[in-house]
């Protein structure tokens, strides 16, 4: 493990770079690139993809059940490959469901846990590992390096795109932000962050590609209803509910849109 | 025949009726998307979900995102946003230029996480590039280094920088940048003080 010294020296750098004014704009872009190069030396998302499959295995809840008969997209027990072709519609709840859905679908159905109970802990923090992440960075640990292959097909997947699409491009609260404000245009920045655009095939598959991740600013593991939730607080938004259906719908846009990708998830950023 | 004929009509209807089901008009889609948003959201400190309510710029501006706004229409609600704008009483636009600057560097105000008490920034560098010091700057709106350099340090500009942070939607309409004086985003002080930071001579984006 001698990422943390390397991580540390690469920071070091940047602070220099960012001090010195004779550096030019286009370098600065390319030690960030340099920075996240270093840190995909090594992954700490493996350790919450161990968990998760520990997890998955257990046997929890009011049933003591193990999940390993969920059908998380490509029936039951199957995990291979199951995160490339969500969202998308499960007869049995009668729903679009991405991943996070469909677990708290499975921890109710199989373990025998209150919607509640499933729901409580979406999200962790420094200090508060909670089993959503773990379960969300092995399932899609296990589609590592396969093809985004959603089919909205189905009439109310088709209808989930169609929301989606209109949430995307959504203004409202003090700021007049959408999602379309900073990911609707083609090589734009936040300051040095580049945006993705998502109406962009190659951008869009890059972008859901690389999601979940660990962030090393944050030290957790990132879902994808994480990242929905904090554009949306970015975006004065007021809070996005956990597995609401205005994220599946948005979720269902955005995979479609990346479908062909390679997913390199749970991946790492800064 | 005649049978025959209001027959083949109500078949008609039945198949475009079915087909209207399956692909949702652009109207449909919009209220479907008003009402999945209303239930996903909830309150959270300063964020209430009546954020969520659109005012007609934005329900416009929203409607015409995937495609061009049409003329008439940008043009209606330009000079309806421009009735919108209250310029300084005082008839005085330029503030200090060094508070403009603290303002243009902070990204924070308004989100669920920020503590309301706290004055917001206007998180000028998000999107434009100001000054040549700060090499941190987004690419969202245009480069607006040398503002008043390059457009005359005149009290005609200096009105219109301030119109502009006040309103951006006035002279641009469906602009990407917020409107920091029409949703009280910034104090009237604070859009001065932005306003000197674009139009002091002694500013350094005009160096």
């Amino acid at each position: 493990m001698n990422s943390i010294p390397r991580i540390a020296s690469a920071l070091c750098f940047l602070g220099a770079l960012a001090a010195s004014p004779a550096f030019a704009q286009r370098s600065a872009v390319e030690e960030i690139e340099r920075y996240r190069a270093a840190l995909g030396d090594g992954n700490p998302a493996e350790l919450w993809e161990a968990r998760g499959e520990a997890l998955w295995k257990e046997r929890r809840g009011p049933k003591n059940a193990s999940l390993e008969r969920c059908d998380v997209g490509l029936g039951p027990g199957v995990v291979k490959g199951a995160y490339t072709v969500l969202p998308k519609y499960f007869a049995d709840s009668d729903k679009v469901e991405d991943l996070e859905s469909r677990l708290v679908t499975c921890m109710v159905t199989l373990q025998g846990f209150t919607p509640e109970q499933a729901k409580k802990d979406p999200f962790g923090d420094p200090g508060k590992k909670v089993p959503m992440d773990a379960l969300v960075a092995y399932i899609t640990g296990q589609s590592r390096g396969m093809k985004v292959s959603v089919a909205g097909s189905h009439p109310r997947e088709v209808e989930a795109y169609e929301i989606g699409k209109k949430i995307f491009f959504f203004r409202g609260g003090p700021h007049d932000f959408s999602c379309a404000s900073c990911h609707g245009m083609d090589k734009q920045r936040i300051r040095l962050q580049d945006l993705p655009n998502l109406l962009n095939k190659d951008d869009a598959q890059k972008a859901y590609g690389g999601w979940p991740a660990y962030r090393v600013s944050q030290g957790e593991v990132r879902s994808m209803q994480w990242r929905l939730y904090d554009c949306f607080r970015q975006q004065r938004f007021p809070e996005l509910e956990f597995i609401s259906p205005a994220s599946i719908a948005l979720t269902m846009f955005l995979a479609k849109n990346a479908n062909g990708g390679v997913f390199d998830a749970p991946s790492i950023k800064r | 025949m005649k049978n025959k004929t209001i027959v083949a009509f109500a078949a008609a209807g039945i198949v475009g009726a079915g087909c209207a089901s399956m692909t949702m008009s652009d109207e449909q889609a919009a209220a479907k998307a008003l009402a999945m948003l209303k239930v996903s959201f909830k309150d959270r400190g300063q964020a209430k979900v009546d954020r969520l309510d659109q005012d007609e710029a934005q329900r416009v501006c929203s409607q015409f995102s995937e495609k061009p706004l049409p003329k008439e229409v940008a043009e209606r609600l330009q000079s309806e946003q421009l009735a919108l704008i209250t310029y300084p009483a005082d008839g005085k636009y330029l503030g200090d230029w060094k508070r403009g600057e603290r303002i243009a560097q902070t990204g924070t105000g308004m989100q669920f996480s920020d503590n309301p008490a706290i004055p917001s920034g206007a998180n000028c560098y998000a999107c434009h590039q100001l000054t040549k010091a700060e090499v941190s700057f987004g690419t969202i709106g245009p480069p607006l280094y040398n503002f008043g350099k390059l457009r005359g340090f005149t009290p005609e500009m200096q009105k219109y920088a301030y119109g502009k942070v006040y309103n951006s939607h006035a002279f641009a309409a469906c602009s990407n940048m917020p409107r920091f004086g029409q949703k009280h985003i910034l104090t009237e002080q604070q859009m001065k003080d932005v306003v000197a930071l674009l139009m002091d001579p002694d500013s350094p984006v005009n160096k």
